[in-house]
Order: C-alpha cells, then sequence, then structure tokens
C-alpha cells in the first residue's frame, strides 16, 4: 500500500496509507452522528473525502460557481498582529482592495462587547470614516465573553469559585447576574455601532464560550437590537460544537439551551433575528486531520441543511478541520476549506 | 490565513460580485443561491458572470459601483454605495446616514 504523508489535528506530519485514511473519515462522521444524533456521511461523501486527501495537489478550491461569500472575525487585528503598523481603517481597505475580502469587520483590539463599551466613542468616528471610503458591507465585531464579567475582572462572584463548593444555586444566580450585563453592553455597542457610525452590521463572535448563559445573553441581545433596527445585520459565530450547560437550566424559546448542536442552535439564532450563523466545530489536535474535518462536516452539514439563514462555518485555527497551529499548513486549509463548501452546500466561511 | 480561504472558496469581494451578493446574506438572510440569483438579476449577467472577474470588472465600471482598479472617474466609496442601494433596492445604513448628515430630507430615521 502507498503510504501517504498526513497531518493530525495540531498539524504534526504523520506517514498514513488510504485503508487508514478511509478508517479514519468514517470513525470522525460516525463520532459526530452518535454526538448530535445527525446522519453520518454516505459512501459518496467519504469517497469524495479519501480521494481529496489522496491527491498530491499542494492547494486545491472550489468548482467554478460554488465560490461562497466571507465574513471574518477580529480582521483589523490581523494586520495588526504582523507587526504590520497601519491603521485599522487603511487595514480595512487592505483588505478590501488586495486580499479579495467580499464583507470587512471593524474591531477593538480588546475583542470583547465589554472592553468595547469603553472605547465606544473612539469606535463610532472610525466606522464614519471606514464607511466613506469602503464599498463591501462593514459590521462591527466582538465577542460576548461572559468570562469579563466575573470578579476580579467584573462584578459578579465566579461561579468557577462557587461550584467546587457546591454553591450550585448561587452560581446560577452569578450567571444571571452576568447574562443582564452581557445585554446591556451588548446591545449598547451594537446599536451606537449601527446608528451613529453607520455599520450594515453586528456581528456577535464566539458565542456561547461561558456556555449555555452566554448563548442565552447574545439571543436576547440579537432579539433586543433586531426589534430596534429591522434591517441590520446581524451574524453570530460560534465558539463550539456543543453548548455547555454552565447553569444548565436556561431556556430561550421553550428550549433548554444547554446541549444543543449547531443544527439545533441554527433555528434560535433565525428565531432571535440572526441573518448569518456560523456553526464552530472544534478540532481534537490528538485525532488525525481527515477524523477531524469528517467529523466537522458532518455536524455543519446537518446545520446548512435545516438553515433558512445563511451559514458561514468557522474554518479557522482549531475548528472547521483547520490544524490547531498558528500557520495552518496551506494543504490541510484548502482542502478543509473545499471540502465544508462543497459537501454542506455552505453559504460562506 | 484569510488570503487562502479567499483564493480557495471566496468569491472575491470587489474584484467580482462578492461585495453584493454578500450584502443579500447579510442584510436580507438570503441563502447563496436565492443571493446570486437576486444580484445576477440586477446586474443584468448570468449567475455564473457574477464570480467572473473580467466580466465583473467591466460591468462594475459601466454601473459605476466601484473597482479595485484606480479609474479616473470611477467611484472610490460612499459614491459606489449610493448606486449599490439603488441598484440592488436595498437599504444601505451609511447611505442614508450620509444623506442625512448632508440634509437630503428622505433619509430613513431610526
Amino acid at each position: 500500500m502507498t503510504k501517504v504523508m498526513m497531518r493530525m489535528g495540531d498539524g504534526e506530519l504523520i506517514e498514513t496509507d488510504e485503508i487508514e485514511i478511509r478508517e479514519e473519515l468514517e470513525a470522525g462522521s460516525r463520532d459526530a452522528s452518535e454526538r448530535g444524533k445527525i446522519p453520518s456521511l454516505d459512501e459518496d461523501e467519504i469517497d469524495y473525502l479519501l480521494e481529496l486527501y489522496l491527491r498530491k495537489d499542494r492547494v486545491v478550491g472550489v468548482e467554478q460557481g460554488k465560490e461562497c461569500c466571507l465574513t471574518y472575525d477580529n480582521m483589523t487585528s490581523k494586520i495588526k498582529r504582523a507587526h504590520i503598523p497601519i491603521s485599522k481603517i487603511q487595514q480595512l481597505l487592505m483588505f478590501e482592495r488586495g486580499l479579495g475580502a467580499d464583507t470587512l469587520e471593524l474591531a477593538h483590539i480588546d475583542y470583547s462587547y465589554k472592553q468595547c463599551k469603553h472605547v465606544v466613542m473612539y469606535e463610532i468616528p472610525n466606522m464614519e470614516q471606514a464607511v466613506l471610503s469602503t464599498i463591501a458591507p462593514i459590521l462591527y465585531g466582538a465577542m460576548p465573553n461572559l468570562g469579563l464579567y466575573t470578579v476580579p475582572d467584573g462584578p459578579c462572584p465566579n461561579p468557577g469559585d462557587l461550584l467546587p463548593k457546591g454553591k450550585i444555586s448561587e452560581a446560577r444566580q452569578s450567571y444571571e447576574e452576568m447574562v443582564e450585563y452581557a445585554i446591556k453592553d451588548m446591545v449598547h455597542v451594537g446599536s451606537e455601532l449601527y446608528e451613529k457610525g453607520g455599520a450594515d452590521g453586528i456581528n456577535f463572535d464566539t458565542t456561547a464560550a461561558s456556555g449555555d448563559a452566554e448563548f442565552y445573553a447574545a439571543l436576547k441581545a440579537v432579539e433586543i437590537l433586531r426589534g430596534k433596527y429591522p434591517e441590520m445585520g446581524i451574524e453570530m459565530g460560534m465558539s463550539g460544537e456543543f453548548i455547555l450547560g454552565m447553569h444548565g437550566q436556561i431556556e430561550y424559546d421553550g428550549k433548554r439551551l444547554a446541549g444543543l448542536y449547531p443544527h439545533e442552535q441554527v433555528k434560535l439564532a433565525k428565531k432571535a433575528g440572526v441573518t448569518i450563523f456560523g456553526p464552530a466545530i472544534n478540532v481534537v489536535s490528538s485525532e488525525s486531520l481527515p477524523w477531524n474535518v469528517a467529523r466537522s462536516i458532518t455536524f455543519t452539514k446537518a446545520c446548512s441543511e435545516v438553515s433558512e439563514i445563511p451559514v458561514h462555518a468557522n474554518l479557522g485555527m482549531g475548528v472547521g478541520g483547520i490544524p490547531l497551529t498558528v500557520h495552518p499548513p496551506l494543504e490541510a486549509l484548502s482542502r478543509a476549506s473545499k471540502a465544508h463548501v462543497e459537501i454542506c452546500k455552505l453559504d460562506g466561511l | 490565513m484569510h488570503a487562502a480561504h479567499a483564493v480557495v472558496s471566496g468569491m472575491g469581494g470587489m474584484r467580482t460580485a462578492g461585495d453584493l451578493v454578500a450584502r443579500m446574506q447579510l442584510n436580507r438572510g438570503m441563502r447563496i443561491d436565492a443571493a446570486k440569483q437576486y444580484v445576477a438579476e440586477k446586474l443584468s449577467v448570468s449567475v455564473a458572470d457574477l464570480g467572473d472577474t473580467v466580466v465583473m470588472n467591466d460591468r462594475r465600471e459601466d454601473l459605476n459601483i466601484g473597482c479595485v482598479n484606480e479609474t479616473p472617474g470611477v467611484a472610490k466609496g460612499i459614491d459606489a454605495k449610493f448606486r449599490i442601494a439603488q441598484l440592488l433596492d436595498l437599504e444601505i445604513n451609511c447611505v442614508n446616514m450620509f444623506q442625512k448628515n448632508v440634509g437630503i430630507t428622505n433619509y430613513k430615521s431610526f
């Protein structure tokens, strides 16, 4: 059997063969299927992925006509993080005119709504100027990040301290307090950037990183913004495939949030008023890349199939079958990108 | 990584009609096939043309809705978005805000 070079979820190169790759693809898809109670990939889809991983091309791409739209997270920190000292507006222009971006996103370097609240009066003029000189639709983005509302960073008791002491009701009460603070901040920042800055939309990125309470806070903030601004674009990108039950009892629209997978999350997002939903499937770094890609595609396909709104899957470092490494290898990224778009019939990434 | 995704899977933004299709997704919640069909009809091109840089560069210049090259006299920013709003029959927030700021009375008020 011909040996094939393959990567693990952390990017490490390993030597494998066709039989092993097929087994990994089937196992990854089965894992998602069992966890999410969704269909696993069929034989044709496994064959498609196997062929993709056996190809020797350094870069692959979607078929002509299947191109999709790209949205971003924390766009105006990307160039800065590469130590290129240019302004946020210049970065937006670089993305629009040099890097083929379909959409733009203005963001604060401290990418959380709680932190953005303090600088919103400086972000508005940035947005005002950006909308004058750019043409692509532009969002303002940040993370709900409920964790910032606990002591010592915020006003609420830390459930991480309370739970080990058995203070479950106190921990739940703390989450409920955090939710109220977070909703106010997200609605405030979103309203200011839309109403005074002229943004086309707001992005809630890495949603539910703190579990079900954070997902609830984001959904309620979306609901309020949708009520205020019927034409506002609202994107919600998730932090992982599974809503952690950190509170455990929170419901939205009569549905318990803990334990929901992307094909169920998207329905609530749509109900709240989201116009673009971004499922995020975490990479398991100790498993192979074929295992991770098949797993991610199984979850994402189920989400895309039931969705009534555009689905932009998260395919960044450590999610969506992209290796958990600072510089994702091109051959790995391009295969994950092509496979997700084509199998899941994605609207975007 | 962003440049790689744009090359592998992206529509190409202003090089094609990626920004226009994205507007219909973001502000109307239209899925990709419906959004492409809508934009193609409004631009009087085929759906396949939307991803063609040659066709779309010409079409964007004809419609004066912004293009990447520094063509003299072509709309460069908010002016392009005024035309895009009209062309796509779409409310664009900053266009409405601009009209309000310069005293055009038919702006959309909050």
